[in-house]
């Protein structure tokens, strides 16, 4: 597992892509993506392109980056999910906090 | 560094040796490079010391009178125990053969005679560190050790905690539930509720809480409290899911939730009312036809959305007599081979279709997976339901205040619910409370209850929002009525259900009178009492139920208002 952060030149997106097993163990890694930046982005981007797997308590780490970043008001993507992510997002209803794409 | 450098931390040092001369020189030396040294001239006279001194380092010569070297070495290995205390032996051997069985005795290392200064402080300086390395190593592994056994104590004291507070309800004792679930699977996250409503319907819930251990335990604390606690007080599935929410979403951390399929299963009004926030479909499964109809998740889990973005929205489904409900736990699904295959929903349908015995379905599933993983997995959860006739109706499990007075026996209160207090508020569990504050009353409450609950909804459903019970004919018809249901409730703009109690004492003991009216359009009562009584039609139940349950029903003003009497002896 391992975890890339980049803001976009601009400032205002910040992309957070996982790659490998998106769970448990990647908690602390995922809440240092988005907590390190000094500067709060507007919006979010979690790219899941080269996520092969994704647990219930990475779902919570979803719920924890909405979150951080505004609750009701925030924006967050998550991008590029494969069909079994898709499974799992569409069962928790998450398409229902989340823009799915 | 000079030889003769101070160590790190001065050692006592036992030194072994039969020949004065050399005894002598190395005391010097080692005293010299800061240690304390205890002096043996024989194996015997060092094991004694060792064992009295506790010496953290011994040079020992080979070959040495009464006891010789090797010997002494084993001894004092195993007076050691577990804490390292290193043996340097000090030789003039040659031979490979003479020296491995030092080693093989227990020696650590060698230092060859003539004694090099140089070479003895660093041979106990590498062997010190080695020592400390394993007195850490142990201390380490003791306090894990424990805080292994504190964890493993609180887990048993937690899980003997949640065990009483969760298997409260019918889970073990209902006839009609079959069930699979770890002695574990509580501490991984999984929850299994079961109680009966004040008139006789059932109420399942199935959770999965994200987490594992501890913390998916206490929060299923609360739920299950939440759960049984109003599920004998006559509250519906709208009500106790909106607490449950409201509950987890104030003390769980955000990552926190918990999947969940909620259900009320009916059998006097033949339904299954249905929930189903973030997990896997569950199905009903129709006996007479084969046919499942899967109860998808539609909402979000429990814990996640604010109490005004929650949605409480259940779906209705018609039932027969033995039809059943399953519900499982993603770890059905997510049950692995050894190629990390998983199950999943096409396996288990095919498990489905394969059946031609209902009574058998529970088994072939548990046989199915069973045979897919090869090995048992502690996280799944599987649960199957059958509609069964008759659950007798039973005084609810309702703690009373009894304050030992007696109880009011002549009064009347007369309630009017508008329209937007219809929308949303559940007035019977209040009611409910209020009736049991009648000593005489509290025998019948379940048939009190029934009563209540098909009177308050024909008033609401067929008399103010007016719906016509003979769209539940079939199946469509059904989920037509219950959409119906939904949509002109949240439209709902006038309109009323009064609800007058009397109570009256009587010779034998009391009567209570409980009439409710309706702002809706009435009905041709002798129409509808003369319709054949289709006993396993999905329509027409509610009348039949209330004529049974009750001394005496009667409608005025053209349907629009119903009145039924319960009357009690006198206590003894």
């Amino acid at each position: 597992m391992s975890i890339e952060s980049e803001v976009s030149l601009d400032g205002k997106k910040l992309t957070i892509a996982i790659k490998g097993r998106f769970d448990f163990s990647s908690h602390q890694t995922f809440r240092e993506a988005y907590e390190r930046f000094y500067k709060v982005p507007e919006s979010y981007v979690v790219d899941l392109k080269e996520t092969t797997y994704m647990d219930s308590s990475a779902l919570g780490m979803l719920l924890l980056l909405r979150d951080h970043a505004g609750g009701e008001e925030s924006e967050v993507q998550v991008i590029n999910t494969n069909s079994d992510v898709r499974k799992i997002l569409a069962i928790s209803n998450f398409d229902k906090l989340f823009d799915i794409n | 560094m000079s030889a003769l450098a101070p160590a790190v931390e001065p050692l006592t040092i036992l030194i072994a040796e039969d020949s004065a001369a050399d005894l002598l020189l190395l005391s010097t030396i080692v005293r010299r490079q800061g240690h304390q040294v205890l002096t043996a001239t024989n194996g015997e006279e060092a094991v004694e010391l060792f064992a009295r001194e506790r010496p953290q380092l011994v040079l020992m010569d080979a070959i040495m009178p009464v006891m010789d070297g090797l010997t002494a070495a084993r001894w004092i290995k195993q007076l050691a125990g577990e804490e390292l205390v290193p043996i340097i032996f000090l030789t003039s051997l040659r031979e490979s053969a003479a020296l491995a069985e030092c080693l093989d005795a227990g020696g650590d290392d060698f230092l060859p005679k003539p004694y090099n200064q140089l070479i003895l402080a660093a041979k106990i300086n590498a062997m010190d560190r080695l020592r400390r390395l394993q007195a850490t190593m142990l201390q380490q592994r003791d306090q894990i050790a424990r805080h292994h056994d504190h964890l493993l104590h609180e887990q048993r004291v937690a899980k003997a905690v949640f065990d009483k507070v969760a298997h409260s309800g019918c889970i073990n004792a209902a006839p009609n539930i079959r069930y699979l679930q770890s002695p574990y699977a509580l501490f991984n996250g999984d929850l299994l509720l079961a109680a009966y409503t004040p008139s006789g319907d059932m109420h399942v819930l199935l959770g999965d809480f994200t987490g594992h251990g501890l913390p998916a335990a206490v929060g299923a604390m609360p739920l299950a409290e939440v759960f049984y606690g109003m599920t004998a007080k006559g509250y519906g599935l709208a009500q106790i899911l909106r607490e449950m929410n409201a509950k987890l979403k104030r003390i769980l951390p955000v990552d926190m939730f918990c999947c969940a399929t909620l259900l009320c299963l009916s059998t006097q009004r033949r339904v299954v009312e249905v929930w189903n926030g973030g997990m896997p479909e569950g199905y009903v499964h129709e006996v007479a036809s084969g046919r499942r109809t899967p109860l998808q998740p539609r909402h979000l889990p429990l814990g996640v959305l604010s109490a005004e973005a929650f949605d409480d929205r259940t779906e209705v489904w018609p039932m027969a007599l033995g039809d059943r409900v399953f519900l499982l736990s993603d770890g059905v699904l997510d049950t692995a081979d050894a190629n990390d295959q998983l199950f999943g929903v096409e396996r288990l349908q095919q498990v489905f279709a394969a059946n031609r015995e209902p009574d058998r379905l529970f088994d072939d599933i548990e046989r199915a997976l069973a045979a897919f993983r090869g090995e048992a997995r502690d996280d799944v959860s599987l649960v199957e339901i059958i509609l069964q006739p008759g659950q007798p109706l039973r005084a609810t499990g309702l703690l009373y205040a009894d304050s030992g007075q007696t109880c009011p026996l002549d009064w009347s209160v007369s309630f009017e619910f508008r329209a937007e207090t219809l929308k949303r508020y559940n007035p019977l569990p209040y009611l409910l409370q209020l009736l049991l504050e009648i000593q005489g009353l509290r025998e019948q409450s379940g048939a009190l209850y029934s009563v209540m609950a098909e009177l308050y909804s024909n008033a609401l459903e067929h008399g103010v929002l007016g719906l016509d019970s003979r769209l539940k004919r079939d199946a469509q018809g059904f989920a037509e009525y219950y959409r119906q249901r939904n949509d002109r409730l949240a439209q709902l703009s006038s309109g009323y259900v009064r609800v007058h109690v009397q109570v009256v004492p009587t010779e034998a003991g009391g009567k209570m009178t409980l009439r409710l009216e309706d702002s809706g359009p009435g009905f041709d009562v002798e129409q509808v009492l003369a319709r054949p009584l289709d006993i396993d039609g999905l329509s027409g139940r509610g009348l039949s139920l209330v004529r049974q349950l009750s001394s005496q029903v009667r409608w005025s003003d053209g349907g629009r208002s119903v009145c039924v009497e319960f009357c009690w002896g006198a206590l003894a």
